[in-house]
This record gives C-alpha cells, structure tokens and sequence, in this order.
C-alpha cells in the first residue's frame, strides 16, 4: 500500500488532575488517549467510532494539535507534527482541516458567510492573492451547493444543514489533503444528514480527500468509511476494513457495540441476539488494569486483568476475520455472522 | 418549496441545493442591527435618548439655551423665588441664588460637568476594564489569578473613601482630576463582567475553528472573542454611566469634587442645602436635572440589555 499521509504512532493524551488550592499537586491523570496507532492513507475515509467520553474528540484535538500531545508521534508525509509550533505549525495547518459537530455554535455569528469562509486566506494569505478571495469564498459556497450571493448572510439566516455547508467550506478553503469530521452530522436532522453526508463523499471524489470521520453512528460510519476503527476508553480495540469490522468483528466490544444497532427489520431482529452489557464505562481517571474492557467482558479471565492485549492481527482463521483486534480471545462471533 | 429542491438535489455540488434564486439580495442583518430595530420600538429607548441627546446638546453649547451668563451675580436677587408664571427660558424662570445668580443658566451650564465626567468615566473603565477582563479571562492561568487578586484589592476600596484619598493629592481639581480618580476606582467592575463573558466565549467552537485554521492571538481576540463577549460590558457601562455622574455630585457635594469657579450640580446642591426652608427651589432643580439625567442613562441601559440579550427574545 502506499505510503500513509497520516501516521499515528502510541499517541497519548493525559490531562493531569490537581489537588490543592496554593500548592497543586497532581494526584493523577485522566487518560483520555491512551496509546493509539493507526495510518490514513490518501484518499481514504478512517471511520472512528466508541460511546460517549471514550477519546474519539480529543484524539481530533490531538490530531488538530489544538492540544499537545502527553507523548507519542503524529507523522504527516513522515514529518511529526505533534511537536510544532509558531510557522511550521501554521504551514502545516493548511494541509489538514477540521470540520465540527455542531453547525450552531462553530459559526461566529458576528461574522458575516463571506468572512468566515475567507478568514482562512487572511490568516494564510499565499493560498489567494487579496484581489481573487471574493471570488474565491463565491466558488467555495458553489462548491458545498450554497448560493454564492448569500457571501452577506450572518450565520443565524441558515439552517442547520446549510450551517454544516459553510463549516465545510470554511474547511476546505485551504485545499487541505487531509479534513478531520468530529461528528459532522450528529447535530443535524435525519434528513439534512444524508445530504452533507453526499456533499462530503463528492467533495472527497473532487478533491481527493482523506477523512478521519468521527461518529456515534454506526451506520453512517459504515456508509462512508473504507476503514473503520473502534476506540473503548482511550484505546483502539479494533481496527479493520469496514466489511472485515461489521461482519467479522472479533472483539467483544465491538460485537457487543453492534448488537445495539437497531434493525429495521422486523422478521431479522428475532434471529439476532443482543449483547447487553453490565455495568458503566469505568473512569478514564482510573482504568482497569490490564485489558480496558474485561470489567464489563463476558469473556474476561485471570489473564485479562494482568495483560495488556495489544492491537495485533489474531492468529485464528483465515479470511475477513483476520484483521487487528486488541482482545486475547478474538474470535468472530457466530450468532452475530449469521444474523447478518 | 426550497426543503423540497433541497432534498431532490441532495448535497450534489454541480446544483445548488438552494436554487431557488432570490428575488433580490437582501439586506444582511448583524445581530446589532436585530438590536436595532429592536430597540427602535421601545418607548423606553425613545425617550431616555431624546433626554440624552438634549442633554449633550445642553452640555456642547448651553449658550444657544441661555443667554444669561451663570458666574454674573446681582445680591439684589439673593434667593429670589421664580415667578409664578411666564418667564419661560427667562433668567428669573427658575429664580435666583444666593449670589444672585440665574439658577436657569447654572443648571444649563453644570450639564457639561456631569456629561463630561459621566462618558469619560464610562470610556476609561470600560477600555481599561475591558482590556484587563479580556487578558486575565482569555489567558488564564496564572495571569488570571494576578488580575484578579489586583481587581480584589481595588474592589476592596471604598468609593468615597478612595476618592477623597486620590482627589485630595491634587492641588487644583479640575474634571480630569474627578475623572482619574473614577477610573481608578470603577475599573474593576468592568474587568469582573469582561472576565467572565470572555472565559463563556473562548470555549465556543468557532474560536477552536479559528485555532485550527492557524489564526494567531490577537485576531482570535479582537475578531472573535471581543465582539461576542462585549454586549454585557455595554449593558453594565450604559447603566453604571448614570452612577458616575451621580458620585460626581456625591463628590462636589461633599466639597471634594469640583471647586466652585466649575460649574456643577453637586456644588449647587450643596451651596443649597443650607436654605431648604426658605428657597426649596435652589435645591429642586439642580436635584432634578441630576436625578432626570441618572434615570434616562440607567432607563437606556435597561432597554440596551433587553436588546442585547438574546434570552429575552
């Protein structure tokens, strides 16, 4: 396979918890990322997918170095850039974007469509010369399917859906190779959903995009992803193709994640056994020892708690099944294959 | 209809998903122009401006309402009562003080003092405490700890107390000596509100976006965060603008104000207090003017907050 755009090696990301009011003292971490490799390669669509507080967003952060990495590599055509700062940060910005969750509150509503989308060239203004950026901001609008006269509107005169557009364009204002998706839909309705979802995909044809797409949804990760990766409290447990990762999942939590998919049909629920879980998601503060998820694994024995698996391709089978999964037990599932 | 054209042409960048072409482009609205129009409509905010505007116009060129001159006294009118009836605009309208001066003219020509130190007061805190709210609030660390133990200390002061202190080091007290030492005491508040509404403004995503794209400090700060935390430093100033004119008084009124060759309400007040019993009117209308001036500046904040505040919409 060709070389990787983007190569993530043993990255953490630990936020020190202080006690003390004069005198901090810091009496441990929350391990919000705590140890995650995986490569993007050009062109590609990496789906990361876990519940609620299991690190996906701060591994965008991280990624965006919007905050510095506790340790570990992010190599961008080889370079690290987790360790940047000043001008070869900014040079770096341009060639990876971001786009938000929420389209109401990524907007400045004091700005004006034209100045949001054209801030990017002020702030780097070799990308379009002063003159071309009117047109350049109308050609982008073009681009995500907003009507270029609306350059005057203030965010507040959209909707939802087209809200997401500008941040998109907003995004892809500096021709960016790779654009990181923190849940871009999950604020929008069903509908408008299906929408930016095309314009990303089309986007991602035109531009030869790579997407690292953050998502709770396990459906539309499938939908645009070529590879997908499962996160469960700061680690990668399961990384795949997405046929190799919905058919074939060999980690309990991922099997367990997709038996709580809802089916919307009602003669292939009954052969289908749900995997409920017991108990929450322990603290990030305070994980369990060895293996994240033996807390709440059917699997779970002795060895479970004094070692750490490790995301390595399982020795079991042949096939589909044969991909990274972080669990000593890896094995495909059967009632769940044949559900499906 | 537009959902409709919008589904159809679900996200296909060639058509616009909003095709349907606006008849003409319209008018683009700032939330401050939405403030605007808003306010428009507000009895409230109609007449405490007029009364504003009148009483700017009174403070730049009291001559074009008075042709009477407010230092000249004749002691053949000490405390003259007003006439009965007539006499509009005259120099006798709201009688006579104890020197024998028109207390019409004075009124007029105190304005200026109040409106002076009022808005420059105003200004000073508001860019000083602007400034230092938007430092400590936005940096944090150990840089909001420093400001805020600093704006503790000043908080701390009384304002009387404070100002008797500072206005007592001056050997001649003008406006600007009153005007210093407001500042210097009032910052503080305006750091307070700047702070908070900056540290609620800098979590917003679009400051992250506007991170992300590689923007630096200051364009983070001046581009996106000042103009969405500054609405509750303008409520707080507009509002605290009539208690600056009224500590003005306060100030003169205590005789550590302005000194008399200035004229002021608060030194009219005061020279007045003494013959309450016998000329009621040369305390009831420099009282009045102060007290009209105070309630249209705090009854135009209160309508400027109502704007503003997109809760109350």
């Amino acid at each position: 396979m060709a070389e990787p755009i983007l190569e993530v090696k043993d990255l953490v990301k630990h936020y020190p918890l202080h006690q003390g009011i004069l005198f901090k003292k810091q009496v441990g971490a929350v391990k919000a990322v705590d140890g995650i490799s995986f490569e993007l390669h050009k062109g590609e669509t990496l789906g990361i997918v876990g519940e609620s507080g299991c690190g996906k967003s701060t591994l965008a952060k991280v990624l965006m170095n919007l905050e510095r990495a506790t340790s570990g590599q992010v190599l961008y055509k080889g370079e690290d850039i987790s360790r940047l700062s000043g001008a070869a940060l900014k040079a770096v910005r341009r060639n990876i974007q971001m786009v938000f969750q929420d389209p109401y509150t990524s907007l400045n509503p004091r700005m004006t469509v034209g100045d949001i989308i054209g801030e990017p060239f002020e702030i780097h203004p070799e990308v379009a010369p002063k003159g071309d950026r009117r047109k350049a901001v109308q050609d982008l609008l073009d681009v995500v399917g907003l009507n270029p006269e609306y350059i005057n509107r203030y965010p507040h005169q959209f909707s939802g859906g087209q809200r997401q557009r500008i941040g998109i364009a907003r995004g892809l204002a500096l021709k960016p190779e790779v654009i990181i998706c923190d849940e871009p839909v999950s604020a929008l309705d069903v509908s408008v959903q299906a929408q930016v979802i095309n314009l990303l995909e089309q986007l991602q044809k035109d531009f030869e995009l790579s997407y690292m797409f953050i998502a709770h949804d396990l459906s539309i990760v499938r939908h645009i992803s070529d590879r997908v990766g499962v996160m469960y409290l700061g680690r990668m447990v399961e990384i795949g193709s997405d046929e190799e990762i919905y058919e074939h999942a060999t980690h309990p939590y991922t099997q367990a994640l997709l038996s709580a998919v809802p089916v919307p049909d009602p003669t292939g629920r009954e052969g289908r056994e749900r995997i409920i879980l017991s108990g929450d998601i322990p603290s990030p503060a305070n994980p369990p020892s060895g293996c994240r998820f033996r807390t709440r694994c059917w699997k779970a024995e002795e060895r479970c708690s004094t070692e750490l698996p490790l995301l390595a391709v399982p020795e079991i089978g042949e096939g589909p099944a044969k991909h990274a999964s972080a669990c000593h037990f890896a094995a495909v599932r059967e009632p769940l294959a044949a559900a499906s | 209809m537009p959902d409709l054209i919008e589904k159809k042409n679900a996200g296909i960048p060639a058509q616009r998903a909003e095709s349907a072409a606006e008849p003409k482009p319209e008018k683009a609205r700032s939330l401050g122009l939405d403030a605007w129009h808003d306010l428009r409509r507000r009895p409230i905010f109609i007449v405490s401006s007029l009364l504003i505007l009148l009483l700017i116009a009174i403070a730049i060129a009291p001559g074009l309402f008075t042709s009477v001159d407010p230092r000249a006294g004749d002691l053949r009118n000490h405390y003259l009562s007003p006439p009965n009836y007539g006499h509009l605009f005259q120099a006798d309208w709201f009688g006579y003080d104890g020197q024998g001066r028109s207390i019409y003219a004075r009124v007029l020509y105190g304005a200026r003092a109040s409106v002076v130190v009022g808005i420059c007061v105003t200004a000073g805190v508001t860019v000083l405490g602007g400034l230092t709210g938007m430092i400590a609030g936005y940096f944090g660390g150990w840089v909001d700890t420093l400001v805020s133990r600093i704006t503790d200390i000043f908080f701390g002061i009384p304002l009387l107390l404070g100002a008797l202190v500072i206005l007592n080091a001056f050997t001649s007290r003008t406006v600007w000596s009153v005007v210093f030492a407001l500042i210097a005491l009032g910052w503080t508040q305006m750091t307070r509100v700047m702070r908070g509404s900056v540290i609620t403004v800098k979590q917003a995503d679009y400051v992250t976006a506007a991170k992300a794209l590689g923007a630096g400090t200051f364009r983070i700060l001046f581009k996106h965060i000042l103009p969405n935390a500054i609405a509750p430093v303008i409520v707080v100033a507009t509002i605290a603008l009539g208690g600056y004119i009224a500590t003005e008084a306060t100030l003169s009124f205590l005789g550590i104000g302005l000194q008399d060759p200035t004229i002021s309400w608060g030194i009219d007040i005061n020279s007045a207090q003494k013959v309450i019993r016998t000329a009621p009117f040369a305390l009831f209308f420099p009282a009045g003017m102060l007290s009209l001036t105070v309630l249209a500046f705090i009854m135009l904040g209160d309508a400027v907050r109502d704007a503003l505040d997109p809760k109350l919409r």
